[in-house]
């Protein structure tokens, strides 16, 4: 008993010592904030005093074993029983399911908050009814299966009285719980291939406003088709430094062509965004709209969506003045993969049309000086280079 | 005949002569180019272990710049140099960092680690045998997966740094040396490892097939043999026909890098510069690469399900529940993991209508997976659990494959893919149910199995700490995670400070991180145990946790060759555990069905008629006897 004494008072000077060491430690954290040069030896003795902190902790860790130890030892030597470690095992599970459920409710209600707010494209809505089906189906498992889990590893906790139940096989109850999961993703398959088909459903609609957007390290760049609504053909081999995306000219569709710094778009158009990619795979992916499909160089794909809320009307949902719809890179593409932005404003229909009539044409007059046309109305609105462009 | 002439096969030599044979064993063949299956075992294990213990190191790197992402530490600098210039992480050493995490994790720790290990240890033990069928291609399998290690952190020494390009290493980014730092040499030495990480992994797996095709003990027929042995067959033959593909795929990706062809290359302006490749399809390197890819995490996964089979019956007491159904879960998920790997690729412009098939066969694997989580809690139902180290890591692995699994019911359906793909919501799925719930059935194998291994006991309380705190934190960590991707927050983001709509899970990413940090340190507890126990650990009863299968019979001390004299012969299937009728709460496979009369049940005379006829005599026998008294 004295030794397990001796022991419990060098634990708690060492306790002391620690929690000031930490102390310590902590406002020393909340000075270093803006650390400089001559700071170096500040540095190391930073990093001395947290490997300093955790060998103490691994000392202390390693006296309240040793403090167990003994209590357990001489309580048996008093007649008493040793720790049972299937107990206290057993209890700590049933501790972990409880605090578990309430930590995984805590995170569903207060991380699950600051989810995105409601899909901002028709397809979108469907995709979010598809997420809470499944989220419905998948929750009921997730309590269900952690609760018998972590229930039965307490309920049946080893006691040296107790046998277990052989019980090395029921067949009906293996047919019964195959059989629901296989009903129950029937449907979610059922439900998710009709769902899937109708997004990437790829007849051509009349009336879809084609806008093309193609990433390269580390940007996107945007094109719209002008009055004709066809975007001309484009090339690799041309690109240049002034036809950065290699359109190609001998195609009239191309000379109507607009630039763009921002992907606007009409709210309930049908959009049909043309993606590519010009030197490594990017991903267009704007999550507001539920809308992502990899930029694959050599590969030109599409992605038809309808936007349904305007950027303003988001903002009003949202009480978020400063609100914009936004367009990332997710896929992995070098150094500024993390740094590819577009803002997406979504506008109706008047304003969309105002805007594009201010927007240059993708023609600049770098590119006509490369390509010797002859100079037609240098100052013209893009409109009438159209036309222009024509009757050449 | 499946038990062909394995008594006669490798070192034969009885107790007595016992000090002639360590007169053959220098320093060099018995711990470095070992052939001895146990001790190709080991060096597999502390391989793993070491890398495991770096790629850790790594992620709590990344993970710092994650929760700090405008804050400079000194330190980092001064242990990173010009790959964290003023104490800041570079963004293109960043992304070597998570590229090497993932690729060490995956490959080097759960594929080499986790099989290598204990497909190394529990194929002959288990299945009763003197060594592997070659025990000399054994030992090139660990030498070329030990060189792959070194080449793979070589990369870390070169000037521009290790790849970076993702653990998928998707070409163009891969395949052109300029789009990135890490694509240049990095790559390149990535690639090599990787060629030779194959082949150990090739030999390993013909191997491990051929042993437990050819090599099982007298009376071991498939339907005896315990759920390991079943788990890791079935990952060898994954193994053996996915990673050829991926050479395959590296092969032709060296071919573009180095010698001007196209096969994934096409229509490229890099940099302003105008490239030459033509006709190539960077989405052929994607079905290349999961094709291996996707069988892979079920080459992850399936050895730590085997593991966890074998513990959580041994522990509760139990046979485990519905084997035969365990074992076509098995085979289902072998089967049809060879036919989803399209569900990677739902939104890289792949054919929809293929997208749509792929997620009809991914939502179909579902069930097996589901089947398995059932007959583990059946398996703890009305048991008598013993909650060794082991055994909670075990439970550990359930509730993680379940919390995992049931996220892959999103990812899987390629509707909600769309907008979950490459978020954070991709992470916390595979780091739940392919990175935790794998790790955990490595570390129960690792305490379950460390008596057989080193002839010594673990602390069990130290394993106690170790468990709760990795356990806790892993929750910690990655179920945040799910949010992040629900708010559409990219993964591979070096930092989330570009975009206003991020900023607000810097709190989140700090708590993270603090959650990884303590998860880290709770691993020194296993490594002290781990080393400690090596050296000054208790001495390893025989059968220490009173388990059926075979590997339990061979002796404390290390032999070459398992069993001195005759290997033993098995009788009756490994999860004879609280039999009615017997004395004591286990009967091993050794024992013949002779000596438990008052415990057999009809059930044990399957096909063998003279066995019943002789149960049914001694069953009419004791109730006559019964009724005299």
């Amino acid at each position: 008993m004295i030794n397990s004494k001796k022991i419990a008072a060098l634990f708690a000077t060492l306790l002391l010592g620690g929690t000031q060491l930490l102390m310590a430690q902590t406002s020393a954290a909340g000075t270093d904030a803006a650390p400089t040069e001559e700071q170096t030896a500040a540095m190391w003795s930073g990093v001395q005093y947290y490997v300093l902190l955790f060998v103490l902790l691994c000392t202390a860790v390693a006296i309240i074993g040793r403090i167990f130890k003994v209590y357990d030892l001489t309580s048996q030597l008093q007649g008493k029983k040793p720790t049972n470690w299937n107990t206290v095992m057993g209890i700590l599970f049933a501790i972990f399911l409880v605090l578990g459920m309430y930590g995984a409710f805590w995170s569903f209600i207060v991380q699950g908050s600051m989810n995105l707010p409601e899909a901002a494209s028709k397809h979108g809505v469907t995709t979010d009814n598809m997420f809470l089906v499944t989220f419905g189906i998948t929750v009921i498992v997730f309590i269900i299966t952690q609760i018998l889990l972590f229930g039965f590893a307490f309920l049946y906790r080893g006691r040296p009285d107790r046998k277990a139940y052989f019980y090395p096989h029921n067949n009906t109850i293996e047919k019964i719980w195959t059989i629901i999961p296989a009903i129950v993703l029937t449907v979610l398959v059922v439900f998710g291939f009709f769902t899937w088909r109708s997004i990437t459903n790829s007849t051509e609609v009349k009336g879809d406003i084609n806008i093309e957007i193609t990433g390269h390290q580390f940007a996107w760049e945007l094109r719209y088709p002008g009055a004709d609504n066809k975007l001309g053909k484009k090339y690799y081999k041309l690109t240049t430094a002034a036809n950065n995306l290699g359109v190609d000219f001998k195609d009239k569709n191309s000379f109507d062509d607009l630039k763009a710094d921002t992907l606007v778009v009409p709210v309930g158009k049908s959009i049909r965004l043309n993606i590519t990619a010009q030197d490594v795979i990017h991903s267009v992916y704007m999550p507001h709209f539920r809308l992502q499909l990899n930029a694959v160089p050599g590969l030109p794909t599409f992605f038809r969506f309808v936007p349904t809320l305007t950027t303003d009307q988001m903002r009003a949902k949202l009480a978020d003045p400063s609100f914009e719809y936004m367009l990332y890179c997710a896929k992995i593409c070098g150094d500024g993969h993390y740094n590819m932005k577009r803002i997406v404003r979504v506008v109706s229909a008047a304003e969309y049309s105002v805007w594009l009539s201010h927007q240059q044409p993708y023609l600049s007059d770098g590119i006509k000086k490369e390509l010797n046309m002859v100079a037609t109305a240098p100052d013209a609105a893009p409109v009438v280079a159209d036309s222009t462009a024509h009757s050449l | 005949m499946s038990t062909l002439a394995v008594q006669d096969h490798g070192a034969h030599h009885d107790g007595h002569d016992h000090g002639h044979e360590h007169h053959h064993d220098t320093f060099l063949t018995k711990y470095i180019f070992s052939q001895d299956h146990k001790m190709i075992a080991k060096q597999f294990l502390i391989t793993g272990i070491t890398m495991a213990v770096i790629a850790m190191i790594l992620s709590i790197l990344f993970r710092i710049q994650l929760a700090y992402p405008d804050h400079a530490f000194p330190l980092m600098e001064t242990l990173l140099g010009r790959f964290a210039p003023g104490g800041r992480l570079d963004p293109g050493f960043y992304l070597s960092l998570v590229t090497i995490h993932g690729t060490i994790m995956v490959f080097f720790v759960l594929t080499a680690g986790l099989s290598g290990t204990f497909s190394n240890l529990l194929i002959p033990l288990q299945v009763g045998a003197r060594d592997m069928a070659s025990p000399f291609m054994n030992m090139l399998s660990y030498w070329l997966f030990f060189t792959a290690s070194v080449i793979m952190l070589s990369s870390f020494f070169i000037e521009k740094g290790p790849a970076s390009g993702g653990w998928t290493i998707y070409p163009p980014l891969s395949a052109l040396p300029k789009a990135m730092k890490g694509s240049d040499m990095g790559m390149t030495l990535w690639l090599i490892s990787m060629v030779c990480f194959v082949a150990s992994s090739l030999l390993g797996g013909i191997n491990y097939v051929s042993t437990i095709l050819n090599m099982r003990t007298k009376g071991m027929d498939l339907w005896k043999m315990p759920l390991t042995i079943w788990a890791f067959f079935l990952t060898a033959i994954l193994g053996v026909l996915a990673f050829p593909v991926l050479v395959a795929g590296v092969v032709l990706l060296i071919f573009d890098r180095s010698f001007g062809t196209s096969f994934y290359l096409s229509d490229i302006v890099l940099q302003g510069k105008v490239m030459s490749f033509e006709g190539g399809s960077p989405i052929l390197f994607q079905h290349l690469f999961w094709f291996l890819g996707h069988p892979e995490v079920y080459i992850v996964i399936m050895p730590a399900l085997g593991i966890s089979s074998e513990i959580i019956a041994t522990n509760s007491r139990k046979p485990i529940f519905g084997y035969h159904a365990m074992v076509y879960s098995l085979i289902g998920i072998s089967v049809l993991s060879f036919i989803v790997w399209g569900h990677h690729m739902f939104v890289t412009g792949m054919n929809p209508f293929l997208g749509g098939v792929f997620m009809i066969t991914t939502l179909i694997i579902a069930v097996p997976s589901a089947v398995k989580t059932f007959n583990y809690l059946a398996t703890l139902w009305r048991g008598n659990i013993r909650f060794t180290p082991a055994m909670l890591f075990a439970i550990g692995l359930v509730s993680f494959f379940i919390s995992g699994g049931l996220t892959g019911l999103f990812l899987g359906n390629a509707a909600l893919d769309i907008n979950l793909h490459d978020t954070y919501f991709v992470v916390a799925h595979f780091h739940l149910v392919m990175g935790s719930a794998a790790i955990f059935g490595m570390l129960a194998g690792v305490y379950h199995w460390f008596p057989r291994m080193f002839g010594k006991m673990m602390d069990e309380r130290l394993g106690y700490l170790h468990f709760w705190l990795t356990f806790i934190g892993a929750y910690l960590v990655f179920f945040p995670m799910h949010f992040m991707g629900l708010d559409g927050v990219p993964r591979r983001y070096y930092a989330f400070t570009e975009f206003e709509s991020m900023k607000r899970w810097l709190s989140v990413n700090m708590f993270i991180t603090w959650a990884a940090i303590m998860s880290a340190l709770a691993q020194v507890a296993f490594l002290f145990n781990f080393i400690y126990s090596i050296f000054w650990g208790k001495k390893a009863p025989m059968n220490p946790w009173g388990s059926n299968t075979i590997e339990w019979t061979a002796p404390v001390e290390h032999l070459h060759g398992n069993w001195p004299g005759e290997i033993p012969t098995v009788y009756r299937w490994p999860y004879d555990y609280s039999k009615p009728g017997h004395h004591e709460d286990f009967i091993p496979q050794t024992v013949p069905l002779s000596q438990t009369m008052s415990s057999n049940q009809e059930h044990d005379y399957e096909e063998n008629e003279a066995g019943l006829q002789a149960h049914k005599e001694w069953v009419a026998a004791n109730k006559k006897n019964e009724e005299v008294k």
